[in-house]
């Protein structure tokens, strides 16, 4: 498997009006051809944050990536203009996106048939008869029976399931490397969202599209992810294979995230307190007002950067870890 | 279940306090976005300077302003008159001075008028039955269909008769401007209606009569501060129409739409006595909707806390 | 879709006849007998003051029914296409009207076009230079725009461009098939006036609703498709955030054609305007009767066309 993104200390900033909000800091992961990467934690956490930012579509202002670079195939996309050329060949034929809001996230005054093949057509030299055949297929690829006549229908006539099958037919279409599931299935119903879950995995497995599940549920990426990147208030804080991570988490938040999976016959623990304000917050590790491990020294420590125990896979960002594993 | 255990003993660990931020203090920042575009300051100081005018006329202006001088008149603008005289040899600079009496009353007694209908139409068409609300919408979507300037211009002068000078002309006005207000209230209703807090009040069996006031008149009251100092301006260029035209305020009085019209057929020789009073509808107007616009940034909870 | 168009037409019909109620009894209401001010013009003042002649005089005007009935009387009569005669300069209405209506409609519907155009343009292109010197141009213009008076505007030009500029000629209007290149000269002036303001206030709301748009969710979506920045603004961002544009139009009609009184009586216009404030400024009150229905016939028709495109434009509509 080829590496197809690296990302490096990525920090992206919003201006408002009580200060700079540091939504992503110093982020850097990487992912391989194929993979499936789950990206997991509370919401605010900026994990889509982190996302758009490599797509760039952080509204700006009041956003604005301040640093870091994400090399995908080779090339800096933080180094491109944010409308430009190179970006917009970028977006949709090699990254797609699929976002968390099934009824907003289609143009609602535009059929089925436009959406999906406005894009075949931006992306490669066909014909519009040809661009309709191949969004006729994804549609009923995606599990949407009837697809031909489902083409003209608008956005309003669809359930929210099926909306979200149409958006995951969309990003396929161009059989790009790489798709962004941001919180895609979390408005749904829990059996929608489990068919859907399926049909994503089944799918990208089929094309080997590489997969980026951000959600803030351990227990979805548990079962689909190879890896698993935990944010918390803007930093990575752990990361690691689903079974390093399930049987062995090595940092407190991560350990807490576990807690809060619902298993059968088992009380559920939360994390107590509030996530920190990302305003202006010390260089200290940002969980250590709810971390029930805390030492003296964490309150002098700045955060760990993300480092890896016995040179393997598993790397997590908490200076008592590290500590206590010789690092 | 190591873990677990592990978890267990240390549920009675302290989660520490994080420094907050401190509150936001909701007046300064309404100031401070209400001043912050340059054209709000400029429209807000001149309402203020209107305001000002309007109450010390008596004392700033520099002749009465009915006062007619049968041996200046039409007199170009010089030292003794700023702006000239008119055909009567009434001093320009004072009559516009005493217009922005007028101007203010007509605004001021407009809007409430038809806030008033308009507010309370809207809170009906918000809770009746659908099918009453629809033929109150309908009935509205009417009226703003038909062209205000007629209707103003029929009441108005049916109006002459009962009340006289001012009165007509401001009763015609508050009887004709009043539909934006229903479909703004009605709105406003509609969508506060689907909010939780006001289902929750339903749930714990709050009166109809106490929703209205508790949850959604506090509520609907930034959109409408904001229409009614809109329509303070949209007023007055009405009055100023209709008075144009003949069929508002009658001479003698100072309104700045009747100068215009006495002023008008003097055009070529002396422009300004048309001109000037009309600038001065504008100047108003103009500050008016600077302060709705201004009013409208600060007191949108969507724009809160961004910068921009 | 059919039942979306019988629909509003069954409500314009009942707008037209609530607006002819609403403007009959005002008129009833107003003061002064049309039978008085037409006697004190008659030049045999003895005969009007026999009481007989006046009772025949009301009688011939259908005036001795009760109002009810007049109104009916009236309103079929229209139907008939007999509009009645004017009291005090004694036309034929209809006959009258015939030629001004068409005056009305022209310079209406040509500063409508041009309204729509002009302010479209002047909104887009300021949402999607926000920010930029062009848009604190624009913003400045449609600011001016919504609050000068109409009349106020006209005054300037006929001052500056057609007295000391001598560019324009000062008023008159002659249609265009007849000689289109004074037309156009006369045109100018009283178009730019009645389109002002609903080019400003088309601007505004063409710039407001286009900067929503921009920031919905499904504008993201055609950004992650990789479309062009002219593609996802044509495509995805105007159709949308034209539709509240498309409602105002309505409004716009009505400020046109209101309007007209207050632009014809300046530019001395043989319209539909001057003739409805004439007739309101000497109480001629058939005139002003038939006259305020038309203007709003006219009004309700054209609401009743922008309804009909708004519903071929939101797919949304068509589904009801």
């Amino acid at each position: 498997m080829g590496r197809l993104l690296t990302v490096t200390g990525l920090t992206t900033e919003f201006r408002t009006e009580r200060g700079i909000v540091s939504a992503v800091k110093n982020v850097s992961y990487h992912l391989d051809e194929g993979e499936i990467l789950g990206l997991v934690g509370e919401s605010g956490c900026g994990k889509s944050v982190s996302q758009l930012s490599l797509m760039q579509l952080i509204p700006t202002p009041p956003g604005k990536i301040v640093a870091g670079e994400a090399v995908f195939m080779g090339a800096d996309l933080l180094k491109y203009e944010k409308n430009s050329k190179e970006m917009s060949q970028i977006r949709g034929k090699n990254i797609s996106m699929i976002f968390q809001e099934p009824m907003t996230s289609l143009n609602p005054s535009m059929t089925i048939a436009k959406q999906m093949s406005e894009m075949v057509l931006m992306h490669e030299k066909v014909t519009k008869k040809e661009a309709i055949e191949r969004s006729a297929d994804m549609l009923s690829q995606v599990g949407i029976p009837d697809a031909a006549k489902r083409l003209e229908d608008y956005p309003y006539q669809l359930s929210g399931g099926m909306r979200q099958r149409v958006m995951v037919g969309i990003a396929m279409i161009c059989n790009p490397k790489m798709i962004i599931a941001d919180e895609a299935t979390t408005a749904l119903d829990a059996t929608i969202q489990a068919q859907l879950l399926e049909l994503l995995y089944e799918i990208v497995g089929r094309y080997h599209t590489a997969l980026v599940m951000v959600t803030h549920n351990l227990g979805i990426v548990a079962r689909y992810a190879n890896r698993i990147n935990v944010m918390y208030a803007g930093h990575i804080v752990e990361t690691g294979t689903v079974k390093e991570i399930w049987a062995n988490p090595l940092h407190p938040y991560t350990e807490g995230l576990i807690h809060c999976v619902p298993k059968l016959g088992e009380r559920l623990l939360p994390i107590k307190g509030m996530p920190p304000s990302l305003i202006g917050r010390p260089p200290t590790c940002p969980f250590l007002s709810r971390c029930q491990y805390r030492q003296k020294s964490c309150f002098e420590e700045n955060v760990a950067d993300l480092t890896y125990v016995d040179g393997g896979t598993h790397a997590t960002a908490c200076n008592v870890r590290l500590k206590e594993a010789g690092q | 279940m190591e873990e677990t255990k592990n978890v267990g003993q240390a549920g009675e660990f302290e989660v520490l306090e994080e420094a907050l931020l401190p509150p936001v203090n909701e007046f300064k920042r309404f100031i401070r976005v209400f001043f912050r575009r340059k054209v709000v300051i400029i429209g807000f100081a001149l309402v203020v300077l209107v305001i000002f005018v309007a109450i010390f006329a008596d004392l700033i202006s520099p002749y009465d302003p009915y006062e007619q001088d049968l041996h200046n008149v039409m007199a170009a603008p010089n030292g003794a008159h700023l702006l000239g005289t008119d055909a009567l040899g009434r001093d320009l600079l004072s009559r516009i001075m005493y217009g922005t009496r007028i101007a203010l009353i007509v605004g001021v007694l407009t809007v409430l008028i038809s806030a008033v209908i308009g507010v309370a139409i809207g809170l009906v068409a918000g809770f009746a039955q659908s099918k009453v609300q629809t033929v109150i919408m309908r009935l509205t979507d009417a009226l703003i269909a038909i062209p205000s300037l007629i209707l103003q211009l029929l009441l108005a002068n049916l109006l002459k008769s009962f009340i006289g000078g001012m009165g007509s002309v401001v009763v015609a006005l508050g009887l004709t401007m009043f539909p934006g207000y229903i479909r703004m209230v009605n709105a406003q209703v509609l969508t506060l209606k689907q909010n939780d807090y006001v289902l929750a009040g339903r749930a714990m069996g709050d009166k109809k009569r106490r929703i209205v006031l508790r949850h959604i008149l506090p509520n609907a009251v930034s959109p409408l501060i904001v229409m009614m100092t809109m329509m303070m301006g949209a007023s007055i260029m009405a009055e100023a129409g209709l008075s144009f035209l003949g069929l508002g305020i009658a001479p003698p009085a100072a309104a700045w739409g009747q100068m215009c019209r006495e002023g008008y057929q003097y055009l070529m020789t002396r422009p300004l006595l048309s001109i000037a009073p009309g600038f001065a509808i504008m100047i108003l107007v103009f500050s008016y909707n600077m302060v709705g616009d201004g009013l409208r940034d600060a007191l949108d909870p969507r724009l809160r806390g961004s910068l921009d | 879709m059919i039942s979306y168009i019988i629909r509003r037409l069954l409500y314009a019909v009942l707008i037209v006849i609530l607006v002819s109620v609403t403007v009959f009894t005002l008129i009833r209401l107003l003061p002064g007998d049309p039978i008085e001010i037409l006697v004190s013009q008659d030049i045999m003042q003895d005969a009007a003051r026999d009481p007989e002649y006046y009772a025949r005089l009301r009688s011939e005007y259908g005036l001795d029914k009760p109002i009810p009935i007049q109104f009916i009387n009236w309103f079929f009569k229209m139907l008939r296409g007999d509009f009645g005669k004017s009291i005090i300069r004694k036309f034929d209405i209809l006959g009258e009207m015939k030629s001004r209506i068409v005056v009305t409609l022209s310079l209406g519907i040509v500063s409508f076009i041009i309204s729509n155009v002009v302010g479209i343009l002047l909104g887009i292109l300021s949402a999607i230079r926000r920010g930029k010197i062009v848009d604190t141009v624009v913003t400045v213009i449609a600011n001016i725009g919504v609050t000068a008076p109409t009349f106020w505007i006209a005054i300037l030009l006929i001052y500056f461009i057609g007295f000391k500029l001598k560019l324009l000629p000062l008023y008159g209007y002659t249609l265009p098939w007849k000689d289109f290149g004074t037309s156009v000269r006369q045109s100018i002036m009283p178009v730019f006036v009645m389109a002002l303001g609903p080019i400003s206030m088309t601007c505004r709301q063409a710039r407001s609703s286009i900067l929503e748009v921009l920031n919905q969710d499904h504008v993201r979506t055609a950004w992650s498709k990789g479309l062009t920045e002219r593609k996802v603004i044509f495509r995805h961002v105007l159709k949308n955030g034209l539709m509240p544009v498309v409602t105002l139009q309505g409004t716009m009609i009505a400020m046109i054609f209101g309007g007209s009184a207050i632009v014809e009586t300046i530019f001395v216009i043989p319209g539909m305007g001057k003739m409805m404030v004439d007739g309101m400024l000497s109480q001629d009150y058939p005139v002003v009767q038939v006259v305020t229905l038309m203007l709003t016939f006219v009004v309700v028709l054209a609401n009743l066309l922008v309804d009909l495109m708004y519903g071929w434009i939101d797919p949304r509509i068509q589904y009801e």
